[in-house]
């Protein structure tokens, strides 16, 4: 709305907080781009890019030509690394790299020939005519990875995916942090070739809108980019200056008034957001066939004498590029690459400038002093009001520093994007961004702990379940065999025991497979036994799985309807969402209420039709019986009691029978129950 | 070449803690100046005895605990809170007085919670409370406006060898606690009437204001709390003002009474103490105000900025849990206590 008063069109939109560091850009921005040393050696580490390391595809001693294929990329976000010049490979070894700690990782070494001789290269003039899809498997060889600074290979960033419709193609070209001028002067020089990049980006993405964003403080690039963007769909927008509005997420908001939902990307917004370097390598690589072989990195920083940008081959030595813009190691005091503010210092100038090295700050130690001791914090509340992303860090700091980690989830520490503006403003001096990075690192290895464990239990639960199976199966062979035996040594005497009752007749001559009544189901049971146990199992498994999937329903769905119901007590304004939850959930539970009841009904035909009974008779003989033991059992004791052994020692025999007959039905119906995959609660 | 390594950002805004609250010190010059020039010495000597004592307190503390006594000296805020106090003392206090209110406040409120940043509730109010209940008849004995005594007898009255009897005088939150409902007494009171609020005090308190608004400009303080205070304290006086204004005070004699301005602007916004996130502070500074009013027009105590600072100290951390603000990328704010 202010915007439109003071009669400007953009930007109409805000984030909150950000600070105005000094910016310090004015000395590296007056030469044009100057070409980088030619080292001795290039150092090309095998992950320059986020995702999983190159796969060398040379050998030893090789010669290479420039812009050949050294390392392939391995699974799908991944780079390819290629020779920036021509020349012998001398090694495939760990050299340091860049990273806070002097960490080492695999590199190839290339010592150039200084001949400079190409490869053949392979380039799509003609890409405005070809498939999108082709031209992105194209791209996905150019070795172009979020030339910006975070790395993403650029080809999984430009395929969002079939279904995802890309509103906005944003072109970061914020460059807010300080000292860094690389896309500013990149900008200033090579604008047609970006605005050609930026078509080719928007050729593969199909975006409905095509927005430049960039810092107010670059007045020479806009209008560059406006020269050259005339007469395109692309639109240039200017951003006030403030850190971080370079930043991802925060540019989409300045733009386009769009968040990007915790934890996902901004495809989900319909927008995809790529560096104005990164267009620019897409043009290099699409209409002249050059890949990824150097960058544009600022030097800048008291300790050099000659600041300025210098296109550099990657894989060359920090220490050479520095003597190439008149280092005076006397006075160098940090190094840091990247910028001031989210940049890490280098422990020795060894390692090489990589894909993603958008600035070197050679300083002095006056320039960028070691930082003051850390004060308590009293809680002054200044880093909330300079929070990009609208948290609390003060308490963020209070939860990581006494490790309380659940705390700091609770106050969504993940979505901290460790821009250092709290850090910078701190009165206390306090080295928050340290304590976050600390504590999201434990949340991370928490998290991958838990993971594990879950892993290993769920292993450990499928065994203990499938011996259980095992088990139960071996021992219903068991008995069939036990039955089968005894049923043979009944047949001789069947019938002649005028005490047995009807129902033990009966029950005996169904599981015997004779019997009028039940032959059809008996015999049924008898030829597809494997078949009915199968599907009796599976019906089991179903039945176990449907018991755990009601329970877990109807639990949610009590909770969320606690929850629906606290919204409303609290007038809440996302009631329709949770309602709709509710009813899902209550749908959820429902529907697996019913199709365990349909199974278990479905058993318990199942039953009727293998014993001719209904399982309620069945159950019902098996408690008359049991009831008729035990009746004997007491008058059996009543007549021992009463001193009439020969009619106990009678009485005796009758109840044994009846016990016999009692323990047959009760196992009897226990396993028809278990064959049907029933348990005796249902 | 040994490099300097270090986390980012590499580069720092100007300033420290020992700045922010140096600040705080400058802006309450023009308070001391008027209560001073209204009320005589007595200030300017409690305002500079609670500092030494402060200081040395604070100096015997950091040793006890085996802290760098410079280091933790040079973030100035004990001396804010000696302060702080010294200026809420009548100016007739004896030596002891401030002596045993700002050690309490040293001691026990600060350190013994573990040092700056970790007391819940502020020092210089826990202090103030303190001699408030156990020496109600000192704590209480204010000079009657522009009735200055002169600097001999100010020494005297510091020193304990004078009786405060001599000076005092109702101040007019007192006079008019004591006759509110008696519209005739009131009118009767010039203390009553100054030229916006109650005598002298009205000027006491628009000095104070003027270095809280210096401090507003100098972004030391938000205008949250203390634009919460005002409000929380002048409506429910504006509303029960009209509905009977002999019964209860003016609006304008509540901001201008007592110690409202250095209450709102320098005490409430302690840091530390008061809730962080800016709804938050709003709702810390309008309950204090509305806290004041309540005790004010019916509490037992002419005066309450201590105890409700106080007893909002005590709510700050929920206030901070119910008062968060929705991330980035987020729905709706994550709040509550859990």
């Amino acid at each position: 709305m202010l915007s439109l008063l003071r009669g400007k069109r953009e930007p109409i939109h805000d984030f909150p907080g950000g600070i105005h560091p000094p910016e310090n850009k004015a000395r590296s921005t007056a030469a044009p781009i100057r070409p980088g040393p030619l080292p001795h050696e290039l150092v090309l580490p095998l992950n320059m890019h986020v995702g999983a390391p190159a796969r060398p595809v040379v050998a030893l001693d090789e010669t290479v030509l420039k812009g050949q294929l050294i390392a392939e990329s391995q699974g799908r976000i991944s780079a390819p690394v290629h020779a920036p010049t021509s020349g012998r490979i001398t090694a495939i070894e760990d050299r340091p790299v860049q990273h806070p700690s002097g960490m080492t990782a695999t590199c190839i070494v290339l010592e150039p020939d200084g001949r400079e001789a190409w490869a053949e290269l392979e380039y799509r003039p003609d890409w405005a005519a070809t498939d999108p899809a082709a031209l992105l498997e194209q791209v996905r060889h150019s070795g172009l990875a979020g030339l910006g600074g975070a790395g993403f290979p650029t080809a999984v960033k430009a395929d969002p995916g079939e279904d995802t419709r890309i509103e906005q193609l944003i072109i970061n070209a914020a460059e807010c942090e300080p000292y860094i001028t690389a896309d500013d002067r990149l900008m200033r020089e090579r604008s047609p070739g970006i605005i050609r990049g930026i078509r080719m980006l928007a050729h593969l993405l199909r975006p409905d809108e095509i927005l430049v964003g960039i810092e107010d403080n670059k007045p020479e690039a806009i209008q560059a980019l406006r020269s050259a963007a005339e007469g395109t769909d692309i639109e240039i927008r200017v951003v006030p200056t403030r850190y971080p509005s370079g930043g991802e997420k925060q540019l989409i908001q300045l733009l386009t008034g769009k968040e990007v939902p915790a934890g996902d990307l901004p495809a989900r917004v319909g927008v995809i957001c790529q560096n104005v370097a990164t267009a620019y390598g897409i043009y290099r690589y699409l209409e002249h066939g050059e890949p990824l072989l150097s960058r544009i990195t600022t030097v800048t920083g008291d300790a050099v004498s000659h600041p300025g940008n210098y296109e550099v081959l990657v894989g060359t030595p920090v220490k050479d590029l520095l003597a190439c813009a008149g280092l005076d190691a006397d006075r160098l005091g940090k190094l840091v690459t990247g910028g001031p503010m989210m940049g890490f210092t280098l422990p020795e100038p060894a390692a090489p400038v990589v894909k993603t090295s958008t600035c070197l700050i050679a300083s002095t130690p006056e320039e960028l002093p070691e930082p003051p001791p850390e004060q308590p914090c009293i809680r002054c509340g200044a880093c909330a009001e300079v929070c990009p992303a609208n948290l609390l860090p003060q308490q963020l700091y209070w939860y990581a520093k006494n490790d309380e980690f659940e705390r700091a989830q609770q106050h969504n520490l993940m979505d901290c994007i460790e821009c250092g503006a709290c850090a910078y403003v701190c009165p206390s001096h306090i080295p928050l961004v340290q304590y976050y990075q600390y504590a999201k690192g434990e949340i991370r290895n928490q998290e991958a702990e838990t993971a594990k464990a879950d892993r290993a239990r769920q292993r450990f639960e499928a065994r203990q379940e499938r011996i259980e199976r095992q088990k139960a199966e071996k021992e219903a062979r068991r008995r069939e065999r036990r039955e089968a035996q005894r049923r043979k040594q009944e047949a001789a005497p069947s019938g002649d025991d005028g005490t047995r009752s009807d129902a033990a007749v009966q029950a005996s001559a169904t599981s015997a497979g004779g019997g009028s009544a039940a032959s059809g189901g008996s015999d049924g049971s008898g030829s597809g036994n494997g078949d009915d146990e199968s599907r009796a199992d599976e019906r089991a498994r179903r039945m176990k799985q449907l018991k755990v999937t009601y329970n877990k329903a109807n639990k949610q769905w009590k909770q969320a309807q606690a929850a629906f119901n606290k919204a409303q007590r609290d007038g809440a304004d996302n009631l329709d969402q949770l309602s709709a939850n509710v009813d899902k959930l209550r749908t959820r539970a429902d529907e697996a209420r019913a199709e365990l009841d349909a199974l278990v009904q479905e058993a318990k035909t199942d039953v009727e039709a293998a014993t001719g009974r209904d399982l309620k008779t069945l159950k019902k003989e098996a408690t008359d019986a049991e009831l008729a033991a035990r009746r004997k059992a007491k008058e059996v004791q009543a007549a021992r009691e009463a001193g009439a052994t020969e009619q106990a020692q009678s009485l005796e025999r009758e109840h044994e029978q009846l016990r016999q007959d009692a323990d047959d039905k009760a196992a009897w119906l226990k396993r028809v129950m278990e064959e049907q995959g029933m348990k005796e609660d249902e | 070449m040994s490099l300097i390594l270090g986390p980012a950002p590499h580069t720092m805004q100007q300033g420290d803690t020992g700045a922010f609250m140096r600040q705080v010190v400058y802006a309450t010059g023009p308070g001391l100046a008027v209560l001073t020039w209204i009320f005589g010495w007595g200030t300017l000597i409690n305002v500079l005895w609670a500092v030494i004592v402060a200081v040395a307190v604070e100096a015997l503390v950091l040793t006890m605990r085996g802290r760098d006594v410079r280091f933790f000296l040079s973030d100035w805020s004990v001396v804010v809170t000696g302060l702080l106090l010294g200026l809420s003392l009548p100016p007739t206090s004896p030596w002891w007085l401030t002596l045993v209110g700002v050690a309490f406040a040293v001691i026990v409120a600060k350190h013994l919670y573990g040092g700056l940043g970790m007391n819940p509730f502020n020092p210089a109010m826990v202090g103030y409370a303190l001699l408030l209940v156990s020496f109600p008849v000192a704590m209480t004995a204010w000079i009657a406006p522009f009735d200055v005594p002169t600097f001999s007898e100010s020494v005297a009255l510091f020193l304990g060898q004078a009786s405060p009897d001599a000076f005092s005088g109702a101040t007019p939150l007192d006079t008019f606690r004591t006759w509110a409902g008696d519209a005739q007494a009131l009118a009767g009171h010039d203390i009553l009437h100054g030229r916006i609020a109650g005598r002298g005090w009205e000027w006491v308190n628009a000095a104070f204001l003027l270095g809280g608004l210096y401090l507003l400009a100098r972004r030391i303080i938000n205008w949250h709390i203390p634009a919460g205070f005002l409000a929380g304290l002048a409506l429910p006086a504006l509303a029960f003002w009209l509905v009977d204004d002999v019964r209860y005070a003016d609006p304008l004699f509540h901001l201008f009474g007592g110690g409202t301005m250095l209450g709102a602007f320098f005490i409430a916004t302690d840091p530390v103490s008061a809730a962080t996130s800016n709804q938050g502070r709003l709702i810390y500074g309008a309950l204090i105000g509305v806290l004041i009013w309540v005790i004010r027009s019916f509490g037992g105590y002419p005066d309450a900025v201590a105890f409700a600072v106080l007893l909002m100290n005590l709510a700050a951390p929920t206030l901070d849990y119910y008062t968060r603000p929705r991330t980035y990328g987020h729905d709706k704010p994550d709040r509550g206590i859990g």
